[in-house]
């Protein structure tokens, strides 16, 4: 009994030093963007983290709107509302598939990359060459990686929310037989663009928790190279868990 | 200049530095030796700010580090320069952009004088013609010889030295050695030169102190350093690692 509790203890105690440590450099990387960044770096991270990820983005969300079309469609018609259709598949792709599951592809492709970068960095000095010179690790690698998944996820988003709400329409006009028109005018009807807007605050929230937890989890990798594979995976599996429990508190705010 | 006084070091419940103090004066090259797990790297690492110590103090320079905020320690650390172990360069930039990594973050000077500095320490080293090279290309030497550049860039007035000679072969590690104070005599710099190859450490210090165990048991001259008594100096400059001699007297 005394060990069971012995070992809850610990993980309890595990788990709060995470959060606090995440939340402190949180804190510190959002007191270091008061700064000007360095734009170059910026700019050269959006491009390798978000555009790289176009084609990933588009091939989830096509599959996934088109799908969810497939699985609706069927009853919908069954009910005589399939002049909702196109509303409710761009809602639902809007407000929570586009964000959520950008977030999870971003975590997985660009938290993993974040890691795997910053913990290499670690294990082989450069962290600590550049505090030798004098320069702040935080202001140098994570301003600029917060500041590009910040804003290069919610432009995912929005690629991906069009990408959906196409593969909705193919399925819905090429599968399901309804007009073209009652497909665009049912999203123009029910949706608002709060649904869409919502979706990206979202997005920058994930981008911005996929950005801190990968150069956390870099920046704590243990040392060797088992190391950086540890640390990569824990970046992955942190981010998706906050995005899913991030995504039900921001809905309930942004949504009520 | 820099002076430690009764520094100690713990990480949890494992002491592993204790009551340290010594004085490096200004243009001094001081060899730091010991086994491995030592303590030399630790104390390295203090001496540069890159970890607090658990009591005592570290004056670089006239300043006080061990109280200062990381922004104020960027100040002193623009007056010292570190030679890393594994070189430690910025893969994704090419050897100039190492170089010119800290006159590019903290200085205004032009892109022209820029390049005539990494042009002049690359020429420094002997690698006049790597500037554009990546790091990837370069053997462990050539890092080494960079990495130092890329340390006396700024034109610090303290290098520091973390295994200069691991990882190279005899001749590679005589040139380094001769480097160092070639490096010391044309800029003057102070050094600390942590090793555990006794023969780098008598070629390149003006003083040798030795770590055992977290202590500073002998701090010499170098000519006086081999004569010595201690039986733990004794095993050091016979070749024998510390662990091995203890292994040895345990049988």
């Amino acid at each position: 009994m005394e060990d069971f509790f012995g070992s809850v203890g610990r993980f309890v105690i595990r788990w709060l030093q995470y959060v606090g440590e995440v939340v402190l450099l949180l804190a510190e990387t959002l007191k270091q963007m008061r700064r000007p960044p360095r734009m170059r770096h910026v700019f050269s991270q959006m491009a390798h983290l978000g555009a790289d990820s176009l084609p990933i983005v588009g091939l989830t969300l096509l599959f996934t709107g088109m799908v969810m079309t497939l699985q609706i469609a069927h009853e919908f018609i069954r009910f005589g509302a399939q002049s909702t259709i196109g509303g409710v598949i761009a809602i639902a792709v809007g407000r929570e598939l586009g964000p959520v599951l950008v977030g999870v592809v971003a975590a997985g492709r660009v938290g993993s990359a974040i890691t795997a970068e910053i913990s290499t960095m670690k294990v082989t000095e450069q962290i600590d060459a550049l505090r030798v010179m004098a320069t702040s690790p935080i202001g140098y690698l994570i301003v600029p990686r917060m500041i590009a998944c910040m804003a290069m996820v919610p432009v995912l988003t929005i690629f991906g929310d069009v990408i959906g709400i196409l593969g909705g329409w193919l399925i819905a006009v090429g599968w399901s037989g309804i007009s073209s028109y009652l497909y665009w005018n049912s999203i123009t009807t029910f949706a608002v663009v709060h649904d869409i807007t919502g979706g990206l605050v979202k997005a920058a929230v994930f981008g911005m928790f996929i950005a801190v937890l990968g150069c956390y989890c870099g920046l704590k990798a243990p040392a060797g190279a088992e190391g950086v594979g540890v640390a990569t995976t824990r970046s992955v599996v942190s981010a998706i868990i906050v995005i899913f429990i991030m995504n039900c508190f921001l809905s309930l705010i942004l949504y009520k | 200049m820099i002076e430690l006084k009764h520094v100690d070091k713990s990480f949890g419940h494992k002491e592993v530095l204790r009551d340290v103090g010594f004085r490096v004066e200004d243009g001094e090259t001081l060899a730091l030796i010991g086994g491995s797990g030592s303590g030399k790297s630790t104390l390295l690492r203090l001496m540069i700010g890159l970890d607090r110590p658990t009591s005592g103090e570290i004056w670089v320079n006239g300043t006080e580090i061990t109280q200062l905020d990381e922004e104020e320690l960027d100040e002193v650390r623009l007056s010292m320069g570190m030679v890393f172990q594994y070189s430690a360069l910025f893969d994704s930039m090419t050897v100039g952009d190492n170089v010119a990594f800290g006159l590019r973050e903290h200085t205004d000077y032009p892109e022209e004088k820029i390049r005539e500095i990494i042009k002049e320490k690359l020429k420094l080293v002997g690698l006049p013609d790597a500037a554009d090279m990546m790091p990837g290309e370069l053997s462990g030497g050539m890092k080494k010889r960079v990495s130092l550049a890329r340390a006396l860039a700024f034109g610090p007035s303290i290098i520091f030295y973390d295994e200069p000679d691991s990882g190279l072969d005899p001749v590679m590690t005589k040139k380094i050695g001769e480097l160092i104070i070639s490096t010391q005599k044309a800029t003057g710099v102070t050094s600390v030169v942590v090793t555990h190859d006794m023969e780098t450490a008598c070629f390149v210090a003006d003083r040798i102190a030795m770590l055992y165990e977290g202590e500073i048991i002998a701090l010499e001259k170098t000519e006086t350093f081999r004569r010595l008594r201690d039986p733990r100096v004794r095993d050091f400059l016979r070749g024998f690692a510390i662990e091995e001699g203890d292994l040895a007297r345990d049988k």
